[in-house]
């Protein structure tokens, strides 16, 4: 098995890979190549160009200053993984990132490959829609930034022009306080999910929810925000019961249909078992719980 | 500060590699796979070719030290880079490699296939980790999940993981 033959392009600036992207209209961005790779084998992509960005170190770091983690395109999810200092700042982007695939794949996968492949079902893009996050894009007229909610628009769709570039994903940090929680289920570990669900939970000084961001991947065209339940829990004094019903609402937010894995009801019940759960662990991580 | 370069399709690009120490310098067609290049330009046939799309981990080999997915790189993608495969991973003298050792001792393979795969993540796993000797079944487990064995049942595979950290510690 091999990837059909494509010209290979290797920009070392930005400014040449958006170049290059602008002339070719069938032309496919290589940052780490764990999902482009695998449908270029099966030949289910046949692209004229590949332009590999990995001379690309402008877009290689990962910063922590005033309250954002800025993650630039070309770093690798192990990477950012194993950062204490955005673990310290934002806990929930370390275990969403340990639920990626497996570690092997994370060496090299991107976090701007898996932002911009926009796949519904990964974990990235539900983070940053979960976070309320902004994905800076490229392209031959500039840079402008996107909010996540507004940046996937649906399977594999993002609101990427043809010729702009993902270059950076912005991810606010916690408050100090805030708990948090992601957990996926899926059929084997590793594999795409069932549902994934990511959580934060902030209580006001009245023990109240003060402010709750919850969002699930698996379960629609794009990263879901359940924002019907965020609005149900905000207000409220945190319980079992509470949480429970939050997953019983939760399960409207399904709209993909069965697959050849999983029914659709089977899929609202696992979704909403992970947003009690998820709400329950974030709970034991808030101050003074 | 190097030029921005294109190919032509079915070009062939020089690359400059460290293989298991040694210095490789070849031209590929920008089209072939890593795992290719080792196989069969390089003639290296320890690294193994399972799924070919990154599922079953067989043809894990490090990249600048680290594992990753030999069928999910191109082989210009690691230009200037030092690959280690399994070929390099005994030592000079013949001995063998405390992941090999311990693969040996708990009888952690039967078809094989898997194995060279499996090692290298291993090894990857540690560079990494130095609770190993201690750890739990099922965080082991987690750690090797992305290899797939069809023989073992993994139950020896997760005491050879043990046994190597013992041997990595005994050598100090």
């Amino acid at each position: 098995m091999k990837p059909s033959a494509f010209r290979y392009a290797l920009p070392s600036t930005l400014r040449d890979a958006i170049d290059i992207r602008a002339r070719f209209e069938d032309s496919v961005i290589l940052a780490g190549g764990q999902s482009l790779i695998p449908t270029m084998n099966f030949r289910l992509a046949n692209p004229e160009v590949v332009i590999d960005l990995r001379k690309l170190d402008e877009l290689n770091y990962v910063r922590v200053a005033d309250g954002v983690v800025r993650i630039g395109a070309m770093a690798r999810q192990r990477v950012v993984e194993q950062n204490d200092e955005v673990a310290a700042a934002n806990p929930l982007i370390r275990e969403t990132l340990l639920n990626v695939a497996h570690p092997v794949i994370r060496n090299r996968g991107t976090v701007g490959g898996s932002l911009a492949h926009a796949d519904p079902s990964a974990e990235l893009p539900t983070l940053l829609t979960t976070m309320r996050g902004a994905i800076t894009v490229c392209g031959p007229s500039g840079r402008r930034t996107i909010a996540a909610e507004d940046f996937f628009e649906f399977i594999f769709t993002t609101a990427m022009e043809p010729d702009e570039l993902l270059v950076e994903a912005a991810i606010p940090a916690l408050e100090p306080g805030e708990g948090w929680a992601f957990a996926e289920f899926a059929r084997r570990h590793g594999d795409y999910s069932v549902a994934g669900v990511a959580v934060t939970l902030k209580l006001g000084a009245d023990r109240r929810i003060d402010r709750v961001r919850l969002g699930a991947c698996g379960i629609a065209t794009t990263p879901a925000l359940l924002t019907e339940c965020e609005r149900f829990l905000t207000g409220k004094s945190p319980s079992p019961e509470l949480f429970a019903e939050a997953g019983t609402l939760a399960r409207d937010a399904v709209t993909v249909s069965d697959d050849s894995a999983t029914s659709k009801v089977y899929r609202q019940h696992v979704l909403a078992g992970l947003v009690a759960r998820n709400l329950t662990t974030a709970m034991t991580r808030t101050d003074g719980a | 500060m190097t030029e921005t370069t294109e190919f032509e399709p079915n070009a062939l690009v020089r690359i400059n590699v460290e293989v298991n120490g040694r210095a490789v310098s070849e031209e590929v067609s920008t089209r072939l796979l890593l795992s290719d290049f080792l196989r069969h330009q390089l003639r290296l046939t320890g690294t193994h070719v399972g799924c070919e799309h990154g599922v079953c981990g067989a043809c894990t080999v490090h990249i600048d030290g680290t594992p990753a997915r030999s069928c999910l790189t191109l082989a210009v993608q690691v230009d200037g880079c030092s690959i280690r495969t399994v070929e390099g991973l005994a030592n000079a003298d013949g001995s063998l490699h405390p992941v090999q050792q311990a693969f040996k001792e708990c009888h952690a393979l039967q078809c094989g296939f898997c194995t060279p795969g499996f090692m290298m993540a291993v090894a990857g796993l540690l560079d990494e980790r130095d609770d190993l000797r201690t750890a739990e079944d099922d965080s082991i487990r987690e750690d090797i999940a992305g290899n797939v064995c069809r023989c073992t049942g993994y139950m020896n595979i997760v005491s050879a993981v043990r046994r190597a950290a013992e041997l990595t510690n005994e050598k100090g």
